[in-house]
């Protein structure tokens, strides 16, 4: 084990200001373990009495190499690597890798597993949005939204479970479609939870939105220009809450998002407050897509019939040869990729969420990268916190939303 | 019809001292307020409204190490991260039980590769492995009520040997 190395103000030196070296500052260090840095980020904070002169972000304790280890696996053996990345966003996860390597293989993907994938994307951003809320308002010592948020989370999850055995992790979007049909209890549990889940979100907003201690806690605190914002690469709602109108959803539609009709919300303000505005609009949003998609789930298969890449269904590897040795050959060795490289992109719950593949003409991907949201996002910290005091500093930190299994990978 | 009336039928009860202190230690631990990754997503289900776990008198985490009396690793440890978590275990005041949640803290999981600990016992001695990937919430309460189990067995002079 690596010993733990005591921390002196030499390493920081080239870092922190010059009235931090006589002493008139303070050095201060928030986390790893720290129950609002959202994980095991790590703060070194520079303080004027409460007054934060300069905030410097730590990251890698949560370092995977989860790029890597995918290096190792066939395409479709590392798509289980993917989901705990960003584990807030599993379907959003296996969605983008799953259209990065149908982009790669030229894989076409049936109208029916399209919609089911939008409808799952779509609940997975609403959960991931709940976790948020309900951390944030913990982090604001707005207590019981937490309970709530999960509450609702769980109505979620069970969907999950339902289709795919897996309440987080569920690898169940797969390349070239879907690992197997929803089941018919699917559809019920979704209308039920289209139809509980709006009279919540008001419930939050009588909570939360009209709050004066809240609204003290928020309004003007962590002011994100629109500029910084662009030239730091910030995407997803902290940059829809600086006024840019800017949604892969829209802007480069996938899976089908040009067929639904839904609005972008954005504010100008780019304070917290807008951003927790931004984030309860997008529930409402995110469930007008899920009912469309809903509402329009046509039948059919769910999952490509092109068997150099998707495996047969169970009920025929008992009835054709062809099927058995399909299955054996997919399993085993896996497709080969052509030698190409090519990057592809989603809108996650924080941001844009892309992937970058390169084929080497053998089974397994010869690079992986991701480009992940919260890693772009958090470089703008430092610079909205300068002159906030170490309060505020919880509040901001909790409303860009970083997730640091996707900072770190 | 006051509460001392019903004490006085009750009579005497009479145990050991230690079996008395097992039993109030397992009514009252605090978890340390420590998630590392996936795992403490769920973690923070089961402390939620619909698991609860505070029925087992596990309402309050605690965000100090020096508070706290059950270390849960929910996720994975990176080499990174393996020293800070070593530090917050010995900073925990004895006694204190550590509980591996998921497949990572207990084996390393599906990452087996340079960056991460093939299980946090390589750091600090655990005492319940919790499986999964990440494990239910139901199954980190099952493997809260493992450790009352243990605590409950506990005898004073093995302790006090360490």
């Amino acid at each position: 084990m690596a010993q733990i190395e005591e921390v002196s103000i030499e390493q920081y030196k080239h870092l922190v200001s010059e009235r931090a070296l006589t002493g008139e500052t303070m050095l201060l260090n928030m986390g790893p373990q720290h129950p609002s840095t959202h994980g095991v980020l790590r703060l070194l904070l520079e303080l004027d009495g409460e007054v934060i002169v300069n905030a410097i972000p730590d990251i890698g304790f949560l370092h995977t190499g989860v790029e890597k280890n995918m290096e190792a696996k066939t395409y479709q053996k590392a798509e289980v690597m993917c989901d705990r990345l960003d584990y807030m966003n599993t379907v959003g996860n296996n969605l983008s890798y799953c259209l990065a390597v149908e982009k790669l293989v030229d894989l076409d993907v049936p109208e029916r597993a399209q919609a089911i994938r939008v409808v799952l994307t779509e609940l997975q951003r609403i959960a991931s949005h709940l976790v948020w809320v309900g951390t944030f308002g913990l982090d604001l010592a707005a207590m019981s939204m937490f309970l709530y948020a999960f509450r609702e989370r769980e109505l979620i999850l069970d969907i999950l479970e339902l289709c795919s055995g897996q309440r987080m992790m569920t690898t169940y979007i797969r390349p070239g479609g879907l690992w197997r049909d929803v089941p018919v209890e699917f559809e019920a549990a979704v209308r039920n939870f289209i139809k509980i889940f709006p009279k919540r979100v008001d419930e939050y907003e009588n909570l939360l939105t009209k709050n004066p201690i809240f609204l003290d806690r928020l309004l003007g605190i962590g002011k994100l220009t629109k500029e910084t914002a662009l030239s730091h690469g910030v995407t997803g709602p902290s940059l829809r809450a600086s006024g840019v109108n800017w949604d892969l959803r829209k802007a480069r539609p996938y899976s089908g998002y040009e067929q639904y009709d839904f609005n972008v919300p954005v504010r100008t303000e780019g304070d917290t407050y807008a951003r927790y505005l931004v984030r309860i609009q997008e529930f409402r949003e995110s469930l007008k897509i899920v009912e469309q998609a809903l509402n329009k789930l046509p039948m059919g298969p769910v999952r490509s019939d092109n068997r150099k890449f998707v495996p047969p269904p169970r009920s025929e590897i008992g009835v054709s040869m062809e099927s058995l040795i399909h299955h054996f050959k997919l399993w085993t060795e896996g497709f080969p990729a052509p030698k190409a490289s090519i990057y592809s992109a989603v809108e996650s719950p924080r941001g844009e969420l892309g992937v970058y593949l390169e084929g080497d003409g053998g089974p397994k991907p010869y690079r992986v990268h991701w480009r992940t949201p919260s890693f772009d996002n958090l470089s703008v910290i430092p610079k909205i916190v300068k002159g906030h005091l170490v309060a505020d500093l919880v509040g901001i930190l909790a409303s860009i939303d970083i997730v640091l299994g996707d900072i770190d990978r | 019809m006051g509460v001392e009336q019903k004490l006085g039928n009750m009579g005497v009860v009479t145990t050991s001292l230690e079996t008395a202190v097992n039993w109030a230690r397992t009514n009252a631990m605090w978890p340390m307020l420590f998630g590392l990754a996936c795992c403490a997503i769920e973690m923070m289900a089961a402390q939620a409204s619909d698991y609860d776990m505070s029925r087992f008198g596990m309402e309050l985490m605690r965000a100090s190490p020096r508070q706290s009396d059950l270390m849960i690793v929910a996720g994975r440890v990176s080499k990174k991260m393996g020293p800070v978590l070593r530090r917050l275990y010995d900073q925990m005041p004895e006694p204190k039980w550590v509980i591996a949640m998921g497949d990572c803290a207990s084996c390393g999981g599906v990452f087996n590769n340079y960056a991460i600990y093939q299980g946090v016992d390589e750091l600090v001695p655990v005492d319940v492995y919790v499986a999964g990937c990440p494990p239910r919430p139901e199954a980190l309460i099952h493997g809260v009520l493992t450790v009352y189990e243990k605590v409950k067995a506990e005898k004073f002079k093995d302790l006090a040997k360490g």
